[in-house]
């Protein structure tokens, strides 16, 4: 049965193919766009580290004098060094970092590589367990490494094709800054989307090439980047930076459950109060304990223009299924004379409706396989745009089975009220004015 | 032209012509919302920088090691740079317009205000009004004996000693007239911070921040007179030359000191376009979406009207029999379709003006000028005309004599 209304749908599709081409293109156009945006939304409001990121949690204080003090208002997104130490230092958490980016000069034993800048980031031993950062070769450093201000770093595997033309260059020499560093861990292919430690740096760029322990960056003065928020009497000083009144690290707690959550929070502010006590701050204790996802969420990291473009996309589509549904209403209703004359032979209702649907449904998967090719082609459009996040729009199979299901779903949709309409027919009627 | 009978014939394809209506409604909506956003980022993308564009060369360096004599070398490199053929103004600065990269400070008009009234970025850098190309509107621009060095600034700073602090400020006049008013800013006070007292010694006609979070602050600048020495460096000189003196510049700089590396350079045009790319990708994308769905719309209206003419090809031919001219058939289709578009429109201005209330709250954006219905509603009228054109002229072609045969 099935076939035989295949076979009358594509005889019906044929006989008017302009149209047929018609009802596709629009189909496919609607579909191509939605893809398209939706799937650089799934990409960039995607869970940087799927499986860990429940346990992540982004900790802030309230550190700032009495100036410009609003009860209520949200605490600065970062910590300064003294906050960051003392909560490191307290390893109330599974896990801790302390953290910050910066650029370092790399200057290659080849003589043939020119000096160059690398992004580095400054951090603790923690970082690579916590985020779950693969090690192709080697490994991270330790607590005691951060104490003594090792000159160890760990690269990624892009650097070390770079410099050690992709061999285990554990145990290497890495000049920085005319200082030698020693290589203990190269990173296999991580990156985490967005770049969710330091929103600062750009939100979708790929993580920094050096890893190098926060205390050694201080103890070299290495050039950081990123944003810096001061108060009082602090300063862009470079040199004072550990006793700045100024928030400049991102402080990052694994917390495993729900309990350590809470636990955790009325240490901070059990810390703001010691803090307050100790005159250090000012403020009444103000913390929040955002969790990756809820951080993420806060920073409103996906840029809003990719929203606008999703319900730009989904307003396109609905105009071109609208299109669609006038267009097969008024062909199934031009064929109302050859539905009757099938009812009147003793098609039941059902029958012609289901033939209907079939043939609606041929629109759409021939629809949705051009929508395909359309997203496919709209995606590369977007990977040659310059936006830190173009290399990341990529179709992944749960994207290429939506867009299937929304093809294939929308034209019977759209198919419906044509169909359920022209089997409303009356035999009789068409028959007579033959 | 009598629309009563087209009303009538009109009601009888409830479904279909309520589908079209819906189309082009929202079709009108989607379009005057997408055309208003493009406006608004073309006219972002032209956002006034107070600098000299086409005459700016940027760029910077930084050591590979660790240096103590940056004044020294700073000095030396800003002679090197003056020394080449066409550059006309030199300066070191901490930062540049629509480069990202910002210093920022609250202000305040009374040191004891809790809040601070404004943020503003501030520019450091010996020459620089000049070098940018900064036109002075009213006062004067900072002299040498006004500057001091940026390490002295710091430590005065910190320890609380305003004698070694800069007094004197030139702003823009946007932040002149967001400050005071219908005022002269001249020798007014403000506080950096809460407690480093500034004189406006002088108005600049703008110079933009550096990155921009807020559209109406964009220009609420200052500059400082301090001297600053992080190997950034602006030069200006005539258009044509520019590629060459970045080249020489680059050069030169290179071949005193060997041992660092340039992380930036460019013909500061660039910079503009790299700034507003992320606009500009938008607006071309929202001109793409107006033209397909103005193209489906269109292609819509062929399709549908092609069938009706092929559906009343017997009337058409009974018409015509009863005396109806070519011209009474290819009206009727016409006003046909302006009855369809006109109620299209009318419910397609309703929903524009809910989307930009949508888009408002969401998105920071001004409501939809009213000028925007007229100018929608005719793009639509004439793009239904013109789609109607072909099937209505095929029906006025429909001889009368097909009235005597059967279909």
């Amino acid at each position: 049965m099935f076939q035989y209304y295949l076979d009358l749908a594509l005889r019906s599709l044929k006989r008017n193919k302009a149209l047929t081409a018609l009802m596709v293109f629009a189909v496919a156009l609607g579909i191509g766009a939605s893809m398209t945006t939706l799937t650089v939304f799934h990409v960039l409001s995607g869970d940087p580290i799927p499986g860990a990121s429940g346990t992540l949690f982004y900790p802030q204080l309230d550190p700032q004098d009495m100036d410009g003090y609003q009860p209520g208002k949200e605490p600065p997104a970062q910590v300064t060094w003294i906050d960051g130490m003392n909560l490191l230092r307290a390893h109330r958490g599974v896990r801790q970092a302390l953290m910050t980016g910066g650029a370092v000069p790399v200057q290659p034993a080849q003589s043939d590589l020119d000096p160059f800048f690398s992004d580095a980031r400054y951090t603790t031993a923690d970082f690579f367990a916590m985020f779950q950062a693969p090690f192709l070769y080697g490994h991270g450093w330790n607590a005691a490494d951060d104490d003594a201000k090792a000159r160890v770093a760990v690269i990624t595997r892009k650097l070390n094709d770079k410099l050690f033309g992709g061999k285990d260059s554990t145990g290497q020499t890495l000049r920085i800054k005319d200082t030698a560093f020693r290589v203990i861990g190269v990173l296999g292919d991580w990156r985490p989307n967005p770049h969710f430690y330091d929103l600062n740096t750009g939100g979708y760029r790929g993580v920094e090439d050096a890893f190098l322990p926060l205390t050694t960056f201080r103890d070299l003065r290495l050039d950081r980047n990123g944003s810096m928020d001061c108060w009082g009497r602090g300063g862009g000083d470079e040199d004072h930076l550990e006793t700045a009144t100024c928030v400049w690290l991102q402080f990052w707690v694994q917390l495993d459950d729900a309990s350590q959550a809470a636990a955790y929070k009325q240490f901070l502010v059990n810390y703001s109060r010691e803090q307050h006590d100790l005159g250090r701050f000012q403020r009444p204790p103000n913390v929040r304990l955002r969790s990756l996802m809820q951080w993420l969420d806060y920073n409103k990291v996906v840029p809003s223009d990719v929203r606008l473009q999703v319900y730009l996309a989904f307003g396109f589509l609905l105009v071109c299924l609208v299109n669609t549904v006038g267009l097969m209403l008024a062909k199934f209703m031009r064929r109302a004379g050859e539905l009757g004359v099938r009812r009147a032979l003793g098609a039941s209702r059902r029958n012609v409706f289901a033939q209907l649907l079939v043939e609606s449904g041929v629109i759409g998967l021939a629809g949705g396989l051009g929508g395909l090719g359309l997203a496919l082609l709209g995606l590369w459009a977007v990977r040659h745009q310059p936006s830190d996040y173009a290399e990341l729009a990529r179709l992944d199979p749960t994207m290429l089975l939506t867009t299937f299901l929304l093809a294939v779903g929308a034209s019977l949709l759209a198919g419906l009220l044509p169909a359920w309409r022209a089997c409303q027919v009356a035999p009789a009627l068409q028959l007579k004015s033959q | 032209m009598d629309i009563l009978p087209i009303l009538a014939t009109l009601r009888r394809h409830k479904v279909t012509a309520t589908l079209l209506i819906l189309q082009i409604a929202l079709t009108c909506a989607i379009v005057c919302n997408a055309v208003f956003l493009i406006t608004q980022r073309l006219h972002r993308m032209d956002m006034p920088s107070g600098v000299a564009e086409h005459e700016l060369v940027h760029l910077r360096l930084a050591d590979i090691g660790r240096r103590d004599d940056e004044k020294a070398r700073t000095a030396e490199d800003l002679a090197l740079l003056r020394q080449i053929p066409g550059v006309t103004e030199v300066a070191s600065v901490n930062q540049v317009p629509f480069g990202n990269s910002s210093n920022n400070s609250g202000i305040k008009l009374d040191p004891k205000q809790s809040q601070s009234t404004l943020n503003m970025t501030t520019y450091f850098g010996e020459n620089l009004a000049q070098a940018f190309g900064v036109q002075l509107v009213s006062g004067r621009m900072l002299q040498p004996d006004d500057y001091m060095d940026f390490d002295a600034v710091v430590h005065a700073a910190q320890a609380g000693d305003l004698k070694h602090l800069p007094s004197v400020i030139v702003i823009t006049q946007a932040l002149a007239e967001r400050l005071w008013p219908g005022q002269s800013a001249l020798g007014k006070q403000i506080y950096l911070g809460s407690e480093v007292p500034l004189r406006v010694v002088g108005v600049v006609r703008g110079l933009v921040r550096p990155s921009i979070w807020d559209d109406a602050m964009a220009q609420y600048t200052g500059i400082l007179p301090v001297r600053v020495f992080d190997g950034n460096y602006i030069l200006r000189t005539a258009p044509g030359e520019r590629d060459r003196v970045l080249k020489a510049a680059i050069a030169a700089l290179k071949k005193s000191d060997p041992h660092r590396v340039v992380i930036a350079q460019h013909i500061w045009d660039d910079m503009r376009s790299d700034f507003f790319r992320q606009d500009r990708a938008m607006a071309v994308l929202l001109v793409g979406v107006c033209i397909a769905l103005l193209v489906v719309t269109a292609l819509g209206i062929v399709g549908l009207g092609s069938f009706w003419v092929a559906q009343r090809r017997r009337q058409i031919g009974v018409r015509r029999a009863l005396g109806a001219t070519r011209a009474n058939i290819l009206h009727y289709f016409q006003t046909e379709n302006f009855l369809l578009a006109t109620i299209g429109i009318g419910l397609g201005m309703v929903l524009a003006y809910g989307i930009n209330l949508f888009l408002m709250q969401h998105y920071e954006l001004p409501r939809l000028p009213a000028i925007y219905f007229p100018v929608g509603a005719v793009a639509l009228w004439l793009i239904g005309q013109v789609a109607v054109l072909g099937p209505a002229l095929r029906a006025a072609a429909v001889p009368p004599v097909v009235a005597t045969r059967s279909v």
